[in-house]
């Protein structure tokens, strides 16, 4: 976790804590720190406590404890309006009493902004996001993906440095949903506004984001780039929640520098890197990704120890092969593997040995 | 079914599989459907006809119905179209014939008090003129008292006056617009349309005291229960279900008992006034006239019709999601200007529904402004009443409900233009 040092951080949350009852910690001691430009992405499952932290930042809750800092700027006690704060909300909340002109024009307005700046601020922002012919139109005329398109002009077009994203995304089918990720970080990196992001779907933080702060149980777990995040899971929680993840439970019982052995439950060893265990003796949760399995032996170190496996089950899936085995009692135990010409399809029933490189293989906590 | 001639034709209406044309195959398929919804909905129709529409009708009917007169005398009616009452000359000896043959019938049938009554409407004294002439007239034989022209006027020297005869002919007619005329301070003469005597000129002040009346209390009862509907609406639900008890509370309490309630409170030795002087704010000899007045109208009525803003104004404002004022905010409105362009227009329909609510229920309102209204603050619906239980002008009481009917029609229909009916929401 990154220590309080946010001297010259944009946006810095310091010790917060937030209770909604007084005997529960939604938020417990949250400490981060971002840059200016930044795209951080908040990553976690409802009730982690990632809303609640947008929402303190926006200004619509206040944190029990701690400090929030703006621009080097506490504002605990400066209200939403005074916050510059730009905000994409879940549902759009786009006025729907208001044509989508008059939308945008709202910030302008109460900032007492002259007609004709107005008019050429919302005329920018509804080119930026490709909606320049629907300034006449209400909401409710719009289809989803162009509400979104709405939502975030709306939020940018007062041309705040922060910017606040509530699972924006989270009721476009798959297909737009990828298109507006590209689009909202190219719009977010051209214009290099500063962008907290939540969401509760993992694909979306990790093609997104320069950070993703994986939230659970009121703190966060990891805030590190996309791919140390999925390559080096600090521990089984971010393992397990970034994406497909297998986990074999056992008790180290060799540990060499960035080497460990890991005898599983069934009696079987395996190598593997110890990450959080600390002595030999401590149980374990490995983590292997799905595809860092390897069974073709040639592939595999000499001497590196091999599990066997049964194949119950070959999932076809288009670009990838999925296949399920069981492995060491485990009887959900993936490999995926690419479809290519000279790849071997296995079959229901056979029996297998695989294995890993060391590297790949996390022993994690228990 | 046969088959229609253009089914064959190239251009002809779109066909079913069998050759019928298809809106035709349709309607024959939804005709069971329809047939069973009719069914389940026949008897409450039955009953709203019989026992609502039909009674309705009828008594809008009565404003314009006037067949007692040629009923009663119908040849004497024949007789006065022939009578030219501009001339100022009594009418002649046939005519006053077949008044004694009319008569003597009518008086027969104990139909000639109605007729009376009925003429006493238009012009005081016919009432017991009809009554007291009839004990004599029964006397007189149609076939052998000839000529009778004298012997009438001997009666009772109002037979002798053109006057009573003119009121006679003016009313005489099958269909009169003579209670709508009545209702609107004006009556119905030889001469045509005329203005009420100053003294008599009531009805137009009425309507236009129970308009103005009823939007102070559909106005009051906007900004009483917005703030209380907004309440509601923000609570947590568990919360909202216990304070919505306290709003529908006075609905599980007498009318009646509620409205005497309010002449407990606001008389002049009451518990309004009693505070007021015991704070000091009023002096003791001149507390303050709250009932018996408009103001009491107005305040007993608020009260009263006060959930019925609240209700819908709460439906309305459940459904504006707490993310728009949010989002007003992160864009720097401040909570007034969030609340004043973003949350009131969105509430609007809830305004609108419970003012046409508020609003008709008062323009027609009767038992409140009865008890604690005094001569003051009574609204038209008092004189309905009256006109029916009273003075049994039914016609006139017909008359003044249909003028009432079409003046909110009309406001409907106006709120519809100005602010669309589609914008009205329960919920």
């Amino acid at each position: 976790m990154p220590d309080g040092s946010s001297s010259d951080a944009f946006v810095a949350f310091e010790r917060v804590q937030k209770s909604y009852d007084g005997e529960n910690l939604v938020v417990k001691d949250l400490n981060l720190s971002m840059p200016k430009g930044e795209f951080l992405t908040m990553l976690g499952p409802s009730g982690s406590g990632k809303t609640t932290c947008l929402m303190m930042l926006a200004g619509f809750e206040t944190a029990t404890h701690g400090e929030i800092l703006l621009d080097g700027r506490p504002i605990n006690n400066i209200p939403p309006h005074k916050r510059g704060i730009g905000m994409v909300f879940q549902n759009y909340a786009l006025f729907p009493h208001m044509t989508v002109a008059e939308n945008l024009s709202f910030p302008l307005e109460v900032r007492k902004m002259g007609k004709s700046d107005r008019e050429a601020k919302v005329k920018r922002a509804l080119d930026m996001v490709q909606m320049g012919a629907f300034g006449g139109r209400r909401p409710a005329q719009l289809s989803g993906g162009q509400q979104q398109r709405i939502a975030l002009a709306r939020a940018l077009v007062f041309e705040p440095e922060l910017v606040l994203m509530d699972e924006p995304l989270g009721a476009l089918d798959k297909q737009l949903r990828e298109h507006m990720q590209f689009e909202i970080t190219r719009l977010a990196h051209d214009l290099g506004i500063t962008t907290v992001y939540v969401t509760h779907d993992q694909t979306e933080a990790l093609t997104m984001s320069d950070r993703v702060a994986v939230f659970d149980d009121g703190r966060i777990q990891q805030l590190d780039p996309p791919d140390t995040l999925y390559e080096g899971p600090k521990n089984s929680f971010v393992a397990q929640f970034i994406g497909e993840n297998n986990t074999l439970e056992g008790v180290v019982t060799e540990m060499s520098g960035d080497k460990c052995v890991v005898k599983l439950d069934d009696g079987e060893l395996i190598d593997a890197k110890p990450v959080n265990v600390s002595a030999v003796g401590d149980r374990t949760r490995v983590s292997i990704r799905p595809e860092r399995v390897e069974f073709n032996k040639e592939r595999l170190q000499d001497g590196a120890h091999t599990l066997k496996a049964e194949v119950l089950e070959f999932i076809y899936m288009g670009d990838i092969f999925r296949t399920r085995l069981r492995v060491a009692g485990n009887d959900e135990f993936i490999v995926k593997t690419r479809n290519a010409p000279d790849q071997v399809r296995l079959q229901p029933g056979q029996q297998i040995e695989i294995g890993w490189l060391p590297q790949d293989c996390r022993a994690l906590d228990a | 079914m046969s088959v229609t001639t253009d089914t064959g034709q190239a251009t002809g209406p779109v066909l079913a599989a069998d050759g019928t044309p298809l809106k035709r195959s349709l309607s024959r398929a939804l005709r069971r459907q329809k047939m069973r919804a009719l069914m389940l909905i026949a008897p409450l129709l039955i009953f709203v006809l019989v026992s609502f529409i039909i009674p309705i009708g009828s008594m809008l009917f009565r404003s314009v119905e006037n067949d007692i007169v040629a009923d009663t005398l119908p040849l004497t009616v024949v007789e006065l179209r022939n009578w030219d009452a501009e001339s100022g000359e009594l009418p002649d000896e046939a005519l006053y014939a077949a008044f004694a043959t009319d008569m003597v019938a009518a008086i027969e049938a104990k139909k000639h008090t109605r007729l009376g009554t009925r003429l006493n409407y238009e012009q005081t004294g016919m009432s017991s003129l009809f009554r007291k002439s009839g004990r004599k007239l029964k006397k007189l034989d149609p076939a052998a008292d000839a000529p009778f022209k004298e012997k009438i006027i001997d009666i009772d020297k109002k037979w002798g006056d053109v006057e009573t005869w003119r009121t006679i002919k003016t009313h005489s007619v099958r269909l009169t617009n003579g209670y709508f005329l009545n209702a609107v301070d004006m009556r119905r003469t030889p001469e045509g349309a005329q203005s009420q005597p100053e003294d008599k000129q009531i009805l137009i002040k009425l309507f236009q005291r129970t308009l103005i009346m009823s939007v102070i209390i559909t106005v009051s009862c906007i900004i009483l229960g917005y703030p209380v509907a907004w309440i509601l609406a923000n609570l947590p639900m568990r919360t909202a279900n216990i304070l919505m008890i306290l709003v529908l509370l006075p609905f599980w309490t007498s009318l009646l008992v509620r409205t005497s309630a309010w002449k407990v409170m606001l008389q002049q030795q009451g518990v309004v006034n009693e505070v007021l002087v015991w704070l000091g704010m009023v002096a003791d000899d001149s507390r303050l006239v709250l009932i018996n007045n408009q103001t009491g109208t107005i305040i007993a009525m608020t009260h009263i019709l006060l959930p019925f803003m609240i209700l819908p104004m709460y439906s309305v404002m459940q459904t504006i999601k707490p993310y728009y004022v949010r989002a007003a905010k992160s864009m720097g409105a401040t909570d007034w200007t969030a609340f004043w362009r973003v949350y009131f227009p969105q509430s609007i329909p809830g305004i609108g529904a419970g003012s046409i609510l508020v609003f008709i229920l008062a323009i027609g309102y009767y038992i409140t402004p009865e008890i604690v209204g005094g001569t003051k603050g009574v609204f038209i619906s008092n004189r309905i009443a009256y006109h029916i239980s009273s003075s049994l002008n039914w016609g006139l009481a017909a008359a003044l409900g249909t003028i009432l009917l079409a003046v909110v029609l009309i406001l409907y229909w106006a709120y519809d233009k100005i602010v669309g009916i589609d914008n009205v929401k329960l919920g």
